[in-house]
C-alpha cells in the first residue's frame, strides 16, 4: 500500500453549484495540485460538503465544470452523521466494502484481499474487531473502521468529509498519521475541517470558502485575519432578495 | 397429532397447493422485507401492494377472476406507484414517503370503487381483499414458485449493493455502485413478491408475510445474513401453522398467516436473544473490563 502513486489533479473550472437556485459554490476556479494535501475552511453553509460531494461525483454542477485525470479513482469518507451506524454488519464486512471498485456485485473476495482488510484494521488501531457489529462502536472506533475503508479501497484522490469531528484526541492524532501517509505515498488529499490550529499545524494548502473561494494557496496566506473576516462577511450577508447572477457561467 | 398436522394436507389438494405456494413465498419475500426494515421503508410494502388494486380492479373488470390477468394488471399498477412515487418527490423536492402515501390511498379508494361499480360482489371483494386458498391453481402456484426462484437468484446478485447502499449510500454512490439501479430492481422485486402473495392472502394481507417476519427477526441475530435466515424461519413456520389455522378454525387462510406471523413477532420482541424484552430484563451484570 505504500508504492508511490503517479499522482492526480482535480482541477474546478468556473465551478457553481446549487440547492434549487441558491448558490452554494459560487464561481470557483482553482486547483488540487497532484499529491497536494488541502484543507477546506469556512463558515457552516458555506459549500464546503457540496464541493466535497461535487468533486466525488455525487452533485452535478449547475455551470462549469470539474475535471480530474481519467484514471484516477476517487474515494469519499461522508460525514459519519450520514451513516447508518445502528446498521447489523460486522466491521469486517464495512471494510471490505472498499474493495468495491474492483470486484463489484459477485466477484469472490480473493484470500490476499482478506488478511488486506485485516492489515488495515490493525493500522487504525482496530486489530481483532473483524466480526464485532458496527452498533456496538463509539464514533471514534467508527471513524477508524472507515479510515479502513479507505486504505482497503487505496484510491488517487481521498475526499474527507470533516474526519475528525465528534473524536477524541488521541483518535484525530493517530488518524492524523494515517492522513500524512496518504500524503506521503503521493495521493491528492481533500479535507474539509474547522480546527484551524489543526489546519495550520498539518495541512500545506488550504481553500478558504464562503461560497465564492475567499482565498486559495499555502495555509498561512489563505488564513490570515483579513481573508477570515471577509469568509465571515460573505456568511453573513445572506440576501433574502438576491439579484440573479449576472457573471458568465 | 396425524390428524392434527398432516391429515389435512394428505385429504385436501388445495391445501397442499396453498403449503407450497406459501412455503415458496416464505423463502424469498421476507428477505426483501428486510431490506424494507433496513432502509426504514417498513410501510412501503403496504403502499406498492394497495397500489397494484387499481391494475387489479381494471383486469377483473376486463377478464374476471383469473388469475394471470389480476397478476398482470397488479404488476403494472404496482410498478406505476413504486416508480411514479421516486419520480414525483424527485421532481417536486417533496418526501417520499408522503407521496407514496398519497399515492396509495387514491390507489385503494379506486381500486374498491372500481371493483363495485363494475358489479362485483362482496364476495368478489373480499376474495381480492382477503386472497383464496382455494384459488391456488396450479398456474398461480408455478407463478409463487417462479417469483420466488427469480427473487432468489437476483437477491445473490445483488446483495452487496444492497446491504452497501442502505449502510452508507454517499459513499456507494462514490465508489461507483449504482445505487439507483440496484434500488429499482429491489422495487421490482418488492412488487413481484407482493403480487405473488396476491391469490393466497389477498391484497390486503399479501404484506404480511414479508414483514412480520422482517420485523421479527432483528431480535435474532446481529449481522443482516443471519436475520435473513431468521426471517425465512418465521416465515416458514408461519407459513405451515398459519394453514393449518385457517383449516381447523375454518378462518381465512390470509389473516390465519398473518396472525401466526404476529404471533412469531409478538415471541420475538418478548424472548428473543437480541433486545428482547426477557434478555433486557434479565440482563447480566455488566464485564468488568
Amino acid at each position: 500500500m505504500s508504492v508511490l502513486r503517479s499522482p492526480a489533479a482535480l482541477v474546478l473550472e468556473n465551478l457553481t453549484l446549487t440547492h434549487g437556485r441558491r448558490a452554494a459554490v459560487h464561481h470557483v476556479s482553482g486547483r488540487f495540485a497532484p499529491g497536494s494535501l488541502t484543507a477546506v475552511v469556512g463558515p457552516n453553509g458555506a459549500g464546503k460538503t457540496t464541493l466535497l460531494r461535487a468533486l466525488a461525483g455525487l452533485h452535478r454542477p449547475e455551470s462549469g465544470r470539474i475535471a480530474r485525470d481519467g484514471s484516477a479513482s476517487i474515494a469519499l469518507l461522508p460525514q459519519l452523521a450520514a451513516l447508518d451506524r445502528a446498521f447489523p454488519i460486522a466491521c469486517r464486512d464495512v471494510v471490505m466494502q472498499g474493495l468495491w471498485p474492483r470486484l463489484g456485485a459477485f466477484r469472490a473476495v480473493p484470500g490476499h484481499e482478506r488478511a488486506r482488510a485485516e492489515t488495515a484494521l490493525a493500522a487504525v488501531g482496530l486489530a481483532g474487531f473483524e466480526k464485532r457489529p458496527v452498533g456496538s462502536l463509539s464514533a471514534g472506533q467508527t471513524q477508524r473502521l472507515l479510515f479502513a475503508r479507505l486504505l482497503v479501497q487505496d484510491a488517487d484522490i481521498l475526499l474527507l468529509d470533516e474526519p475528525f469531528n465528534a473524536v477524541d484526541a488521541k483518535t484525530s492524532a493517530d488518524l492524523l498519521r494515517v492522513v500524512r501517509d496518504w500524503h506521503g505515498e503521493g495521493r491528492t488529499v481533500v479535507a474539509v475541517l474547522h480546527d484551524l490550529d489543526l489546519v495550520r499545524r498539518e495541512f500545506p494548502e488550504t481553500l478558504l470558502i464562503a461560497r465564492d473561494a475567499i482565498a486559495w494557496g499555502p495555509t498561512e496566506e489563505a488564513l490570515s485575519a483579513a481573508n477570515r473576516l471577509r469568509a465571515r462577511m460573505m456568511a453573513e450577508a445572506w440576501a433574502e432578495d438576491a439579484e440573479h447572477c449576472q457573471k458568465a457561467a | 397429532m396425524h390428524d392434527l398436522l398432516i391429515a389435512p394436507f394428505v385429504e385436501f389438494g388445495f391445501l397442499r397447493r396453498a403449503l407450497v405456494g406459501c412455503l415458496a413465498l416464505s423463502v424469498s419475500a421476507p428477505v426483501l422485507g428486510l431490506f424494507l426494515v433496513l432502509r426504514r421503508m417498513s410501510l412501503t410494502a403496504d403502499v406498492l401492494a394497495h397500489g397494484a388494486l387499481p391494475g387489479v380492479a381494471l383486469a377483473f373488470l376486463l377478464a374476471g377472476l383469473s388469475a394471470p390477468a389480476l397478476w398482470f394488471g397488479g404488476l403494472v399498477a404496482g410498478l406505476l406507484v413504486a416508480v411514479g412515487a421516486g419520480a414525483l418527490s424527485r421532481a417536486t423536492g417533496g418526501r417520499e414517503d408522503a407521496t407514496l402515501a398519497a399515492l396509495y390511498l387514491v390507489a385503494l379508494g379506486l381500486g374498491v370503487a372500481m371493483i363495485s361499480m363494475g358489479g362485483g360482489g362482496a364476495a368478489d371483494l373480499s376474495h381480492i381483499l382477503f386472497g383464496n386458498v382455494l384459488g391456488v391453481d396450479d398456474a398461480a402456484l408455478l407463478l409463487m414458485a417462479g417469483v420466488s426462484t427469480l427473487t432468489l437468484a437476483l437477491l445473490a446478485f445483488a446483495w452487496r449493493p444492497l446491504v452497501l447502499e442502505c449502510f452508507d449510500p454517499s459513499f456507494a454512490a462514490a465508489a461507483g455502485a449504482r445505487g439507483g439501479a440496484w434500488h429499482l430492481l429491489f422495487q421490482g422485486l418488492v412488487v413481484l413478491n407482493v403480487l405473488s402473495a396476491f391469490q393466497a392472502l389477498g391484497t390486503l394481507m399479501a404484506v404480511g408475510l414479508m414483514m412480520l417476519p422482517a420485523i421479527a427477526a432483528r431480535h435474532w441475530a446481529r449481522q443482516v445474513s443471519g436475520m435473513a435466515y431468521a426471517a425465512v424461519g418465521v416465515a416458514l413456520a408461519s407459513s405451515v401453522v398459519g394453514i393449518l389455522v385457517s383449516y381447523h378454525l375454518d378462518v381465512p387462510t390470509g389473516p390465519a398467516i398473518v396472525l401466526v406471523a404476529g404471533a412469531a413477532w409478538a415471541v420475538s420482541v418478548l424472548a428473543g436473544p437480541v433486545d428482547g424484552l426477557l434478555a433486557r430484563l434479565m440482563r447480566r451484570r455488566h464485564l468488568a473490563g
